[in-house]
């Protein structure tokens, strides 16, 4: 088998700015990542995409995986005895508009483990023209006490901690908002996965 | 209950992309990239159950026709007919069965049917340029299609793209997620284009090259190309049986 492991991975090309032919048509994009009757906190998590200038980018595409209420992901590597949501998918992905934004709607997921307890979070992956190859990183919730031990939260610096936080809206009850910065200051943190 | 689940994701964990197989966030020939690309190191990731799941599509989301971009009008598209087959693979040399595939591309004459294409070249009205599809038991896919055009852009001066068809592939887990540019044989635009370029290994950057093929060609009716697509696959380990 460790004789086959010299296969190149094909590299990776940027989704370039006319991915909206096929990839986030209604029709085939999941805008909403768990059904109507899927249990737990529902949320919408407004995101906005910004470059190293700190203008909207209007044509990137975002995409979501997260674990149902309980923790528990839709796929066979998951080994937790857990029951999974019905109908739980998981996944979304969306493009942003003309300002430069989308919303997601979602339920809150659940704690998975790796070990310890991770805490309620989702994985983002950002694709864009001008991106070679995405980028990852992950969306937790401002807030939730979990936080604090997260083993993840726990690898990044505590100043950039605070890029991975979606904040509450005060305005409207279960909105969240989630800056993706590319670059700057407060670039956010991506995953070297 | 946590350690069993923490031995069996380290038993999962999936291999590092080698070095100079997968380009740069920042290459600045790519204009586009010098604002968008992370300046600040990124933090590394042991894998957990977030990464090494990811979304495992059925066939409910594919259509019988879907992956023939010639017959989604009542005419045929006005171009060269090909036929572009191949097989999805991990890099342990393992067939990926039921990933989905979809792809996007310009027509004949490079034009993509969307409101920021304004490349002055005709549309066609036959043709809408995206497919989908998912890979069978074997890993294997294959698409017809027409063969896109190239087109320019405003990178650089006289900037031309190599003909190209956007794929975009699931694998197994969320970090196998795979979206490239399959390009053709000979093209003379590669030394030019920078999205091409920006892929420092020369075997890596061959992986994007599709071949002709005369076994897939159809006489009388399409040229095959074939693409072969390795997604990253599990890390490989002394110890596993
Ligand atoms: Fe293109």
């Amino acid at each position: 088998m460790r004789a086959d492991m010299d296969l190149v991975p094909t590299p990776s090309q940027t989704v370039g700015p006319y991915f909206r032919i096929e990839l986030t048509t209604d029709e085939h994009c999941v805008r909403c990542v768990a059904g109507p009757q899927a249990k737990g906190e529902r949320v919408w998590i407004t995101f906005r995409v910004l470059d190293g200038d700190g203008a909207l980018v209007n044509d990137a595409m975002l995409e979501i995986w997260q674990a149902d209420s309980n923790g528990k992901y839709s796929h066979p590597d998951d080994p937790q005895p857990k029951t999974l949501d019905p109908g739980w998918i998981g996944f979304g992905r969306l493009a942003t508009g003309g300002d430069g934004s989308c919303v997601l709607e979602t339920i809150k997921p659940g704690r998975a483990p790796n070990g310890t307890l991770q805490a309620p979070h989702l994985t983002l992956a950002v694709f864009a023209r001008g991106m070679l190859k995405q980028l990852y990183t992950r969306v937790y919730f401002a807030g939730d006490a979990a936080n604090n031990e997260d083993p993840i939260l726990g690898l990044v610096p505590p100043e950039r901690r605070e890029t991975l936080l979606a904040r509450p809206d005060p305005t409207h009850p279960g909105y969240w908002r989630f800056d993706v910065r590319l670059q700057g200051d407060q670039e956010t943190v991506f995953f070297d996965v | 209950m946590d350690s069993e689940v923490s031995t069996r994701l380290s038993a999962k964990a999936y291999a590092r992309l080698p070095k100079g197989s997968q380009p740069p966030s920042l290459y600045e020939p790519y204009q586009a990239t010098i604002k968008r690309a992370p300046l600040k190191p990124l933090i590394l990731l042991p894998h957990t159950l977030s990464e090494i799941t990811g979304p495992i599509f059925g066939h409910e989301k594919v259509g019988e026709k879907d992956n023939d971009l010639t017959c989604q009008h009542n005419g045929e598209p006005i171009g060269e007919r090909i036929i572009v087959s191949g097989r999805v693979l991990d890099s342990n040399g393992r067939p990926v069965p039921n990933a989905l595939i979809e792809i996007w591309q310009a027509n004949a004459a490079g034009r993509y049917r969307h409101i920021g294409d304004q490349h002055p070249a005709p549309l066609d009205p036959n043709f809408s340029g995206a497919g989908r599809t998912m890979t069978d038991d074997q890993g294997a896919y294959r698409f017809i299609t027409i063969k896109p055009g190239a087109y320019p852009w405003f990178n650089h001066y006289n900037a031309w793209r190599p003909a190209h068809i956007h794929f975009s592939v699931f694998g197994t887990a969320f970090i196998s997620r795979l979206v490239t540019q399959m390009y053709f044989p000979g093209d003379p635009l590669f030394d030019y284009d920078p999205i091409f370029q920006s892929v420092p290994d020369e075997r890596a950057r061959q992986r994007m090259i599709s071949k002709f093929d005369l076994e897939t060609t159809r006489p009388q009716w399409a040229k095959g190309f074939k693409f072969d697509i390795v997604l990253r696959g599990r890390e490989a380990t002394p110890f596993e049986s």
